[in-house]
């Protein structure tokens, strides 16, 4: 790490003394921290591959497999990887729209008190949901659109707050319009006269209604428009600082998670392969899958070209996946041992966890060797 | 016909050093849309050059007429959207594709019947697409192979066997593993990027002059769009193809382009080499575009620079120039009467703003509000 300057980094990123350092298997009781506000540990999502007149299940689609993480309380952890490898299954299990195969999810709640969300039953579960709540992909799916803007984000005050009154109810929406930057007016409207923008507001505010402290966001910008989608990541900023959220933030674009994220989790085919600090993440990977998928973001730069190498073949089936490490049969540094052994995820540097048998000895290069070849045009993008 | 668009023209095929003649020449073309609700109007006086070999982006965001203005280009408009003025003057780099071309060896798109021979002629052999979603585009009844093999005889007299051949050439040449069993499989078999793979196979099946990609990778993950830009550029550099390569991502045109077009509600906002536009945009939308995008370069967890507002719906279109209500540089009493034309600001660029000139298009009397 050594002198590394971590930049623009917000007063809400944990200084890392905090980080679990004593810890050699991945992040083992990382709950036990008071900072820590969710802990995920060797969560299992298998959905069986159903054959035949008699529904045999003939194999299971290991959408995820045995991934454990942790998030502190005002953090925003990203999750990023290829369409397939789990992220938004992860994401869903964590909020029980799926239910687990196996795994503990631990959640610290307002109270103050550990509970593995994972053993709940649906009942035991709506209490809880007013603490963690969702911000989905697409705005157009996402709003009913028969219901006005003050019955939708109304809607969950009425069924999980239990507030009946009407007058109060209204009052609350407005406060919550007015949060996310949309006028109180508006409450009578119905979706379709909003903006993709305007309607990505809408899903915050209702997602923000219940006081949440916990919010999932799957891929949040990818559906908006560019011009749009920095005034939705500015909002989501805001909005932390303002109500000390916690952000699990989905997503496939890399520069919207190095923009936004504290902390960031690749996932390759249901597994993690690489957890660190941004920062360190995106200018030191170790993983040979992290390093390739920073060399294949297009740089907004035409005089940084012919920096891409990509990878060969495509990613595997989750029904199917190779002997040993995932990656092996596309790592351009798989040996041997890569095609029998499935590497663990062992603590490389503080906080920075990779799945690699040859983590230690590669050189990787992430994003940062392109400011090695100083370009003078670079600043464009302030 | 005003001689400023002559200016713009000239501005333009300066870009190119050999001063050769364009392969294609868009003029003023405007698409309009006629629905019940009233007339939308998708492209709306569009013009730039494509020269033989280059590679020329247009970017833009959802609404802003991209999609439409190379639908226009092939022709292939879904009603009740028409090409209502403008040219699309194509140079076909094949004599037996094309005789009947004008004086100087073009042909107007825009004035060629559709369902015509000609037209029929011009699309796959001269001029060839390869659509956003190639699952959507391929047949799930017929294998890839008998797909390709159509497209190759449409355009060339060869026999079953002999074509079946050129396809798998052509799969072995865009990087299909063992194209020989390929040919037999459908298009619901193959994974995403093999998919993207043989919709490039069959665009190129034909040795088109122009290839227009329509955000070719926006359906497919990063290290498989890394594979296929990779691949595009590659082939256009063996076959010496121009290329349009739409997208609203201005990384992968970054990554892409030689010439970048910028366009914001039907309208060129801004042209010139990708270099300048990137490292001096001129025209207030580009630049701010380019500082609202995040970027893995810029720093984190920071408020970024935005767009205030969002894109007018396009039955509400402003008068005058379409982007002042979102324009830090709005000047009250003239973005909001008329509408800029695109004027050189430099040997390189040319953007269509009231800051570098007062060029206005002739004012139509609808939209005239009581001036002076």
């Amino acid at each position: 790490m050594k002198d590394e300057q971590v930049t623009g980094v917000s007063a809400l990123q944990l200084p890392p003394a905090s980080a679990p350092t004593r810890i050699v298997a991945p992040i083992a009781n990382a709950i036990d921290d008071p900072s820590v506000l969710m802990e995920v540990r060797s969560l299992k999502k298998y959905f069986p591959i159903k054959e035949g007149f008699v529904k045999k299940v003939v194999g299971y689609v290991r959408a995820v497999d045995d991934v454990s993480f942790f998030i502190r309380e005002g953090e925003t952890l990203g999750l990023v990887g290829e369409s397939g490898c789990g992220k938004t299954t992860t994401a869903r299990c964590i909020l029980r729209a799926h239910n687990p195969t196996s795994g503990k999810i631990l959640f610290r709640t307002k109270a103050g008190e550990v509970v593995d969300v994972a053993q709940f039953s649906d009942g035991e579960m709506r209490p809880l949901r007013a603490e963690m709540q969702m911000v989905f992909q697409d705005p157009y799916a996402s709003l009913n659109p028969r219901m006005t803007l003050l019955d939708l984000v109304g809607e969950p005050l009425l069924v999980v707050g239990g507030m009946k009154n009407h007058q109060e109810r209204q009052a609350r929406v407005a406060e919550l319009l007015q949060l996310v930057g949309l006028r109180q007016e508006y409450m009578q409207r119905y979706p379709h006269a909003f903006s993709g923008g305007q309607r990505q507001r809408i899903v915050i505010a209702r997602a923000l209604a219940l006081n949440p402290r916990f919010i999932v966001a799957d891929e949040p910008v990818s559906a908006l428009d560019v011009s749009v989608q920095a005034q939705v990541l500015n909002l989501l900023l805001k909005l932390q600082n303002e109500l000390n959220l916690t952000y699990l933030f989905v997503a496939h674009d890399l520069s919207v998670v190095k923009h936004i994220c504290d902390r960031v989790v690749v996932m390759y085919v249901g597994k993690i392969v690489e957890t660190a600090p941004t920062h360190n993440l995106f200018f030191t990977p170790k993983h040979p899958y992290t390093a390739a998928l920073m060399s294949a973001v297009p740089v907004a730069n035409p005089r940084i070209r012919a920096r891409m190498t990509p990878l060969e073949g495509d990613v595997p089936s989750p029904a199917n996946p190779p002997s040993g490490c995932y990656f092996h049969p596309r790592c351009p540094y798989a040996v041997d041992k890569c095609s029998t052994d499935l590497p663990l995820l062992e603590e490389l540097e503080p906080g920075h966890f990779v799945a690699c048998h040859r983590a230690s000895e590669l050189q990787l290069v992430g994003i940062g060797d392109a400011k090695t070849i100083e370009i003078p045009g670079l600043e464009v993008d302030r | 016909m005003t001689d400023y668009r002559l200016l713009i023209t000239t501005t333009i095929s300066n870009m190119n050093p050999d001063n050769q003649s364009p392969l294609l020449a868009v003029n003023n073309l405007k698409t309009y849309f006629q629905l019940d609700e009233g007339v939308v109007k998708a492209v709306d006086g569009v013009s730039f050059d494509v020269h033989p070999g280059q590679v020329v982006g247009i970017v833009g965001e959802s609404g802003c007429g991209k999609s439409v203005t190379i639908k226009s280009i092939l022709r292939i408009v879904p009603p009740p959207g028409k090409v209502v003025e403008g040219e699309i003057r194509y140079w076909p780099q094949k004599q037996a594709t094309y005789e009947a071309s004008g004086f100087d060896g073009s042909v107007d798109l825009a004035k060629l019947d559709p369902r015509g021979k000609e037209m029929r002629s011009m699309r796959g052999s001269e001029i060839a697409l390869i659509p956003q979603e190639p699952m959507a585009s391929f047949s799930p009844v017929h294998t890839i192979g008998n797909q390709l093999i159509e497209a190759i005889r449409l355009h060339q007299k060869v026999s079953k066997k002999e074509a079946a051949e050129m396809a798998i050439e052509r799969m072995h040449e865009v990087g299909v593993p063992s194209p020989e069993q390929r040919m037999n499989a459908y298009s619901w078999e193959m994974s995403g990027g093999l998919r993207q793979r043989a919709m490039i196979a069959m665009a190129l099946s034909c040795n088109p002059s122009l290839l227009i990609a329509d955000e070719p990778t926006t359906a497919i993950d990063v290290t498989t769009q890394a594979q296929v830009l990779s691949l595009l550029k590659r082939l256009q550099e063996s076959h010496n193809m121009a290329i349009i390569f739409i997208t609203h991502d201005l990384g992968v045109i970054a990554q892409m382009a030689d010439y970048v077009v910028v366009m914001y509600l039907g309208r060129v906002m801004e042209t010139g080499p990708a270099d300048e536009i990137f490292h001096s945009p001129q025209h207030p939308y580009t630049k701010a575009l380019l500082e609202s995008i995040p970027t893995v370069h810029s720093a984190s967890r920071t408020f970024l620079p935005t767009i205030a507002g969002s894109i007018p719906h396009p039955f509400n279109r402003p008068p005058g120039c379409p982007y002042f209500p979102r324009c830090v540089d709005y000047m009250p009493g003239v973005c909001d009467q008329l509408t800029p034309i695109i004027q050189p600001v430099n040997p390189k660029q040319a953007a269509s703003c009231f800051l570098f000139s007062d060029a206005a298009e002739d004012v139509e009397p609808a939209t005239v509000k009581s001036k002076r």
